[in-house]
């Protein structure tokens, strides 16, 4: 946790990054902030799918329908607060020459996005009759 | 598209900044769809307060998110960008947020 904090006092201090370290090759930091971005798009199209949830299956109960839609939002908002951290990680670690972050998250999206979209077919398919 | 000043280097045959303004080209994209059904949500029942200050929000963190995009795209526009200031990924990621907060404060 204190490796997140760290990386929490990095957004607000952004001079600090720049103390550490040399600055990369710019391609390296260009690369890096297009992987933010991809990682902001995964966000916006989660939280388009909450949206979506919401207006277009009306036909769902409100707890379960507000409960997808809910979800699905909370984990764009996650997705885009990880993908500020992710970038500064990345970041830091270039200019100190480190070995780039690893993370788990990747794996834990995809397998709540499979979740999410079984339990979406489940009740599209089902879910009328209740 | 910037000219080649005297003392520019060779511009970088990956056409890597090129590649990351098309991506912000892309995210605005997206943060535009995203804003439209969280406008669409805003007025899908009767007109009231909430739902008319939930659009007028969604438009502002669209406009937010795109004039964030836009410097962005502008300072892309040499032939070695500076790194991307902490304060606009920020910005970026905060409008994102906003909007699901301000959708999911819609739908509640």
């Amino acid at each position: 946790m204190s490796r997140f904090v760290q990386s929490l006092r990095l957004w607000f201090a952004p001079q600090r990054i720049r103390d550490e370290g040399e600055t990369p090759d710019y391609r390296f930091s260009l690369a890096n902030e297009r992987t933010f971005l991809a990682w902001i798009r995964t966000a916006l199209a989660l939280i388009g799918g909450g949206f979506a949830v919401d207006q277009f299956l009306p036909d769902l109960r409100w707890a379960v329908r507000v409960g997808l839609a809910l979800a699905l939002l909370a984990a764009g908002v996650l997705c885009a607060l990880r993908a500020v951290n992710h970038w500064i990680r990345c970041e830091r670690a270039m200019r100190r020459g480190e070995d780039l972050p690893v993370s788990r998250f990747p794996a834990v999206l995809s397998l709540t996005v499979a979740v999410v979209a079984v339990a979406m077919v489940v009740l599209v398919l089902f879910g009328r009759a209740g | 598209m910037g000219g080649t000043a005297p003392g520019d280097e060779v511009r970088d045959p990956g056409l890597q900044p090129e590649r990351t303004r098309l991506a912000w080209r892309r995210t605005t994209l997206s943060c535009t769809v995203v804003a439209v059904l969280g406008i669409k949500l805003a007025l899908v029942d009767d007109t009231t307060a909430a739902g008319l200050a939930g659009l007028a929000l969604s438009a502002l963190l669209w406009i937010g998110f795109l004039a964030v995009a836009h410097r962005r795209i502008r300072a892309l526009d040499a032939a070695r960008p500076r790194v991307l200031s902490t304060r606009g990924a920020l910005l970026a990621a905060g409008c994102t947020v906003a909007l699901a907060v301000c959708g999911a404060a819609l739908i509640w």
